[in-house]
């Protein structure tokens, strides 16, 4: 019995992989069993490889493993192009209809299925993934009833017919690779999982789902890649609330409306990546300035430009921290896992609202579009917090104005919608006085500009360093952020092995760049390593400029459009802990 | 009910004097006036530019946001909110120039807004550059030979891009341009009213007098019907576009807010934020 295994299906684009990875991914959620996905796509919709690739474990995990197990192949290209991953021993499911070979000094075991000639002789060759995942399934010794209720669902409103034709190929891609194997594979039983209800879910729709709970009802954004699955999400489900999405003409637009929305009291948010973010940065500066809360999600990719927009990378984090012409108050945070998605947009849309300023959330493209599994989530955590907001406001005398920008011990003032009587003031991205009349007075420019720069002064957001640190002085304190948490401590549990002993913090909020909690912990180790998807190690920087220790902190960096996996981190560490120079 | 008065504040606007913005800020105010407002419920978003400021100068709500983007932000005042009354404003540099792509999208939407255009064929604030407005062979700082790109038809614009309201003025004509914008306001749907605004410092060419001289009016056609989209495009070419006058209106077409679906009449901003437990399990479970 195993307690883990690595699954993976490769085709053409639009040939059915996702479809099967959905099926057979849906069916073990169904028995308890966590996963972590994660998907390989080129820019192009049809045609060109593709695969999908999960890890499933009777323990939580959230990170891709280095090595696969099975290997599903609707091609010969699928076999060549990932063989390499396979372990000694490793299984090939691939279709019989291109002749399939293990290539020279492969050490594998071959199941050449007919799944195109399964599914053709049941009607139609879109069934491939059927046939596929049922002869997955069946390898594993899983009960196929539960993979046959996953199928009824998702073909459900298509009628019994169509649902039993795809389950008759389900059973016969099944029954084929089972005589060809004689059995289910011994060595690939897993062990049973703990049968706990978890979600299934991609990081996206935790954001999109987490700001239906916040109480967000309108969201306007243009689409973009790994963005988009947020935008589709809430066009489904806001109406139901009332609210609404709007595709705009690009992302100033998209940014500029969900200011004009949040201004006039509606929690509103956009979502974008790299090229999306850059055309905001003059609307960043407008919120800043004129107090008026905003969330945007930064769903992060390769940049720079067009750069890979379908890969993973970490290398907006400066263009965040440090974006729009100026200076204003602004918060990131870096959710770390689909829960953080979920909890972190209820907490961006409070702070939005309590700091009235910009909240950047900042994901990576693997967390955003990597389907895992998720712990249950607690409601009961969802609270709604709109700060400053008055509702009632006494009347005004004469040419009198409401003080939108009073100072106030805090910096924040009280805020009034628009449309409440007494509440009349002006908003205006000009330095402006506590009415918000234009002013060029330098002393209320000094004041104003203290008042907003101050807000932001001690702030800590929920988990703003995720903290694992079981060593009071260990060998290495390793630092990353977003997706790479997980693969960081499976090179951890390595590294262990090896008689080092290491701690982990996850930075979660960015900026204001949390110096004071982080820097006992820089103290205490030896040797600090930062990894992070990009070249030029943005957020050592960070950790440098703020809290020092440049001279025990190196950087892993990786920016070939890949997570980091698990071995990489190890061997680098290893390497960086015995370097005796640092 | 508010009087007039009552949409104005005590500030002093920075135009030059005999500046066309002024008339367009009086317009305004009686419109908002005579169609029973009151100054909470109207919110005026504007651009940059000397025009820009005009959302400073009325007593209403007001956000004077960044160049180009007056009709993004006032679309999002409207989703949020959709019982204000709001008035996007700014000059023909900010909309049709820097704001083109927002101007044609808002028109193509449809939301309840009234857009007022202070149109100086000329950059103000900056000190009179070209502007898309501008005529062939308008020398300005930017043009010393004289501008060598067309003039932009933003009449001929709105109408290709489905406009349901199309209007032109002339800031001199108080009392046409006052009935144009409370006729925009009433409008279900987006309005777009061009106001010509002589610049008087820095446009020596198309000054008040220019503009008496070579406007006609479509009061002088009494059969004209601006329910009628062909009309419509065939006057605006004949009179080379400097005409005033309601030019075209379609009453047929619902406005945005009422084409979206499950969106209540009563403004979203004033709506519950927060879900039930039992529409969270809902949704939830469509991941288990
Ligand atoms: C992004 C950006 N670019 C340039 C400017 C400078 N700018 C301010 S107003 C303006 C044009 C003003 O012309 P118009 O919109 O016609 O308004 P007017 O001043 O004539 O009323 C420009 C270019 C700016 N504020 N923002
Ligand atoms: S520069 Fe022109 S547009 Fe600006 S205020 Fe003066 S007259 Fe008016």
């Amino acid at each position: 019995m195993i307690s883990q295994l690595s699954w993976k299906i490769g085709g053409q684009q639009g040939e059915g992989v996702e479809s099967t990875d959905r099926i057979f991914s849906t069916a073990l959620n169904r028995l308890g069993y966590y996963l972590y996905g994660y998907r390989h796509f080129s820019s192009r919709i049809k045609g060109g490889h593709t695969n999908n690739k999960i890890r499933i474990s009777t323990k939580p995990i959230r990170a891709i493993s280095d090595d696969l197990d099975i290997l599903v192949a609707f091609d010969q290209e699928s076999i060549d192009l990932n063989v390499h991953e396979l372990r000694p021993g490793g299984v090939i499911v691939a279709d019989a209809k291109f002749g399939p070979v293990i290539p020279d000094g492969v050490d594998a075991r071959l199941f050449a299925v007919p799944i195109t000639k399964i599914a053709e002789d049941l009607g139609t060759s879109l069934m491939k993934n059927m046939v596929a995942s049922g002869a997955s399934w069946a390898l594993l010794g899983l009960p196929l009833e539960v993979l046959g209720k996953a199928v009824e669902e998702e073909f459900g409103r298509k009628g019994p017919a169509i649902v039993e034709k795809n389950i008759q190929a389900v059973k016969n891609g099944a029954e084929f690779v089972l005589e060809q194997a004689g059995g289910p594979l011994e060595d690939f039983k897993l062990e049973e999982a703990d049968g706990k209800q978890k979600l299934f879910m991609i990081g996206n729709e935790a954001i999109g789902l987490g700001s239906v709970a916040a109480g967000c009802r309108l969201m306007s954004a243009y689409p973009i890649t790994p963005a988009s699955e947020i935008m589709e999400y809430l066009i489904k489900k806001l109406p139901k609330f009332g609210g609404t999405v709007v595709q705009t003409e690009d992302e100033i637009a998209a940014v500029t409306m969900a200011i004009g929305a949040n201004y006039a009291g509606v929690r509103t948010m956009t979502a974008s990546a790299g090229p999306g973010l850059s055309l905001m940065m003059e609307a960043i500066g407008l919120s800043g300035m004129t107090e008026t809360p905003l969330v945007i999600i930064n769903t992060q990719r390769g940049g720079p430009s067009t750069g890979l927009p379908t890969k993973q990378e970490q290398s907006d984090l400066n263009a965040m921290v440090y974006g729009t012409h100026g200076e204003i108050p602004k918060i990131v945070i870096a959710p770390a896992s689909i829960e953080d998605c979920f909890y972190d947009m209820v907490e961006a849309f409070n702070l939005s609202e309590e700091y009235q300023v910009p909240v950047i959330v900042m994901t990576d493209l693997q967390l955003s579009l990597g389907k895992q599994s998720c712990e249950m989530l607690d409601f009961s955590k969802v609270e709604i917090n709109r700060g400053k907001l008055v509702k009632e406001t006494p009347p005004l005398e004469g040419h009198e104005l409401f003080k939108r920008y009073e100072l106030t011990e805090d910096g924040i003032s009280p805020r009034v919608l628009p449309g409440a009587k007494g509440g009349l003031h002006h908003v205006t991205g000009v330095e402006h006085d506590e009415v918000g009349r234009p002013s060029e007075n330098a002393n209320n420019r000094r004041k104003m500009m203290d008042k907003r720069l101050g807000k932001l002064n001690g702030l800590q957001v929920r988990d703003a360093l995720r903290i694992d640190a079981p060593h009071e002085n260990p060998d290495l304190l390793v630092i990353g952020m977003g997706s790479t948490g997980g693969t960081i401590d499976a090179a951890r549990t390595k590294l262990q092995e090896d008689g080092l002993t290491s701690n982990h913090i996850t930075i979660r909020q960015i900026h204001p760049f949390p110096t004071e909690a982080l820097t006992p912990y820089l103290q205490s180790a030896k040797r600090v390593v930062v990894i992070e998807n990009n070249a030029t190690a943005q957020l050592a920087s960070q950790v440098k400029m703020y809290a020092g220790f440049g001279d025990k902190i190196k950087s892993l960096l990786k920016y070939d459009g890949n997570p980091f996996l698990p071995l990489e981190v190890y061997q680098a560490c290893k390497g960086m802990s015995e370097d005796g120079n640092i | 009910m508010a009087t007039f008065k009552e949409f104005r504040n005590n500030v002093k606007p920075n135009w030059c004097p005999g500046c066309g913005d002024f008339s367009i800020q009086a317009a305004i105010q009686r419109a908002a006036a005579n169609v029973g407002l009151e100054p909470e419920q109207l919110a005026v978003i504007s651009g940059i530019g000397c025009s820009g400021r005009i959302s400073g100068y009325i007593n209403a709500y007001g956000l004077h946001g960044i160049h180009g983007r007056a009709l993004p932000i006032a679309q999002g005042v409207k989703l949020a909110n959709r019982e204000l009354t709001v008035i996007a404003s700014g000059g023909d540099g900010d909309g049709f120039a820097i704001g083109m792509g927002h101007t044609v999208h808002a028109i193509r939407r449809n939301l309840n807004i009234t857009y007022i255009v202070m149109d100086n064929q000329i950059y103000g604030l900056t000190k009179g550059q070209t502007s898309p407005r501008s005529a062939e062979g308008f020398k300005t700082k930017s043009t010393p030979e004289g501008s060598i790109e067309s003039t932009l038809s933003p009449l001929e614009i709105a109408m290709s891009a489905g406009a349901t309201f199309v209007a032109q003025s002339f800031s001199s004509d108080l009392k046409g341009l006052t009935s144009l914008i409370e006729q925009g306001i009433k409008h279900e749907g987006f309005s777009l009213i061009n106001v010509f605004s002589p610049c008087v410092t820095f446009n020596k060419i198309n000054t008040y007098d220019w503009f008496k001289e070579n406007i006609v009016s479509l009061d002088g056609f009494p059969d004209y019907d601006p329910s009628n989209r062909m009309a419509a495009m065939n006057k605006i070419m004949e009179t080379n576009g400097l005409l005033t006058g309601l030019i075209y209106q379609n009453t047929t077409r619902k406005s945005y807010e009422d084409m979206i679906t499950g969106f209540k009449s009563e403004g979203l901003a004033n709506q519950e934020l927060a879900i039930t437990e039992e529409q969270f399990n809902q949704l939830v479970s469509e991941f288990k």
